[in-house]
């Protein structure tokens, strides 16, 4: 066996900097898979991120790499890279739980979804799924039959969801990478909690296929990392046309990868104001303002109704996520999560009238925000209102309101997942406090906007993922 | 019903609504539910009372 690369060294790179260390055969891919699987079994167990780790799979998948690479072969772009994956998506072999209970009585999976196919395909090393809010509703991960995961900055708070266990492994220093879903915020809110990048592209970009759905008008596959070239490379591998994904754009790919370096000069970027800049604690707006002045951005435009889109969100994922689960919330709903269940049962009982009106509002303002990026390229907002809150915390006094603490967690990133506008979360880290998130948010399809100005933050040292000590 | 119905009103839509769909509700989820049916119905009215035109069409589109 292959000696573990100490985590010292695993840790101070990127992924995509593992990834040129493998090809460069100063490492072996096996070394490198050895130090996350020790990560995972020394450290995992803390914050109970992962549900499955898939050890001896990814034994096998990291030699392959570095058989490729002795023979001297292209063993691709991501050639080594430790990855793991939200358990709602497909992995060959392993029956995709979507953090329930129910899903156990399910066959294991026939093959890989979609992402993971594309990113196995790159030569990433896949070690592992991932605990989540069960069926991918919630914010918190405060999985009943998981158990919680914990935030790798203080294992007293959460993690945020639903992708809560990819949040945690990044921030963890288990693995550079985590594919999650991201259907109201459940990508940039543990990102933003954990202290990673989360990247949430456009609707339709990233094929679903093969991921549990939740509520299918706005889920969307993303990617954590330490980077954002990390985050930019693992999309640049799973963007593109399918016709297995009903909602999959036609569009060819644009790769980004390439255009991390091109700045931000004649990007016209802006601040969100009224919604985006209320019911939140000082901290959330101070990490916004941060951001701004390292841009030199003041200018602030507002979003029209931004908070009906939340109310509209709201409803309709209620109403999808029930339908979706509808057999087994009439048959054994005392096996859902109590923590999902009585959410779920209520949206079933949403009238249509709702339901439609809140599709037809969805149009109405997907048109507003379009002419509103007819006269800037890039948004900014907080991405949650406040750090992680502890595990088990019911309420939060925000702007001197006493809220409920688990559904406004997404009250700045459910109206743009709304629209399905692309939006990269980037951590920046106060001293001594716990990791907040900055939306950077682009038009449809201009992930490579949102991830430029991402790349520029990085280098200027104001966003910069924070993997726990 | 009215969108901010009053909580007995509300225990009657869930009971009813329920019923019509063949969605039992076990008396130990039933609070919750009523909570939750009420929080959402909430955020209805915030889309329900928002005038839209009629030529506005709901987003999502079905290609045969």
């Amino acid at each position: 066996m292959s000696a573990a690369m100490p985590r010292a060294d695993y840790v101070a790179s990127d992924g995509v900097g593992l990834t040129a260390a493998i090809r460069a055969r100063r490492v072996s891919a096996r070394a490198v898979t050895e130090a996350a699987l020790a990560q995972i079994a020394t450290r995992g167990p803390a914050v109970n991120a992962f549900t499955t780790v898939l050890a001896e799979r990814a034994r096998v998948d990291a030699d392959r790499v570095d058989a490729a690479l002795a023979a001297g072969r292209d063993a691709g772009p991501l050639a080594g890279l430790p990855f793991a994956v939200k358990d709602l998506f497909d992995v060959a072999g392993i029956t995709t739980l979507a953090g329930s209970k129910i899903n156990r009585d399910r066959p294991p999976a026939e093959r890989d979804a979609h992402a993971v196919a594309a990113l196995r395909h790159a030569g990433a090393v896949l070690v592992g799924a991932l605990n989540m809010d069960e069926y991918a509703y919630g914010f918190t991960t405060e999985n009943a039959h998981y158990g919680p995961v914990r935030n790798p900055h203080d294992p007293t708070r959460v993690a945020g969801g639903s992708s809560g266990g990819s949040g945690a492994a990044v921030g963890a220093g288990l693995v550079p990478l985590a594919l999650g879903s991201d259907t109201n915020g459940s990508v940039r809110v543990p990102a933003a909690l954990c202290g990673a990048f989360g990247l949430k592209p456009t609707y339709g970009r990233v094929s679903r296929a093969g991921s549990a759905l939740f509520a299918g008008s706005f889920d969307h596959v993303g990617a954590l990392g330490r980077s954002v070239r990390d985050v930019t490379a693992a999309f640049d591998v799973m963007q593109g046309p399918d016709p297995e994904d009903p909602v999959s754009a036609t569009r060819p790919a644009e790769p980004c990868l390439s255009m991390l370096g091109d700045g931000v000069e004649g990007l016209r970027i802006a601040v969100l104001d009224g919604h985006f800049a209320r019911g939140g604690e000082p901290e959330a707006f101070a990490a916004v303002a941060q951001v701004a002045a390292a841009l030199g951005v003041s200018r602030r435009v507002a979003i029209p109704e931004a908070h009906r889109a939340r109310a509209a969100a709201m409803v309709i994922t209620a109403s999808e996520g029930a339908n979706v689960h509808l057999a087994d919330l009439k048959r054994r709903p005392q096996d859902f999560d109590p923590l999902t269940r009585d959410r779920f049962l209520a949206g079933a009982l949403v009238p249509a009238a709702v339901y439609v009106q809140a599709q037809r509002f969805r149009a109405w303002y997907r048109g507003r925000v379009a002419e509103l990026f007819g006269e800037v390229d890039v948004l900014l907002a907080p991405t949650t209102p406040c750090p992680a809150p502890r595990i088990g915390q019911e309420r939060i006094l925000l702007d001197g309101v006493e809220v409920m603490v688990r559904p406004n967690l997404g009250v700045y990133t459910q109206p743009l997942s709304f629209i399905g506008l692309p939006v990269l979360s980037v951590p920046v880290t106060a001293p001594g406090s716990m990791p907040l998130g900055v939306q950077l948010i682009g038009a449809p399809f201009r992930e490579a906007h949102v991830l430029r100005v991402g790349a520029l933050l990085e280098a200027k040292g104001v966003a910069a993922a924070a993997v726990s000590a | 019903m009215a969108e901010n119905p009053a909580p007995e009103e509300l225990g009657a839509y869930v009971d009813e609504t329920a019923r019509r769909i063949g969605l039992p509700i076990a008396p130990e989820h039933r609070p919750g539910v009523i909570q939750f049916t009420g929080m959402l119905l909430a955020q209805a009215a915030l889309v329900t009372e928002f005038p839209l035109p009629d030529d506005v069409e709901p987003a999502p589109v079905f290609r045969p």
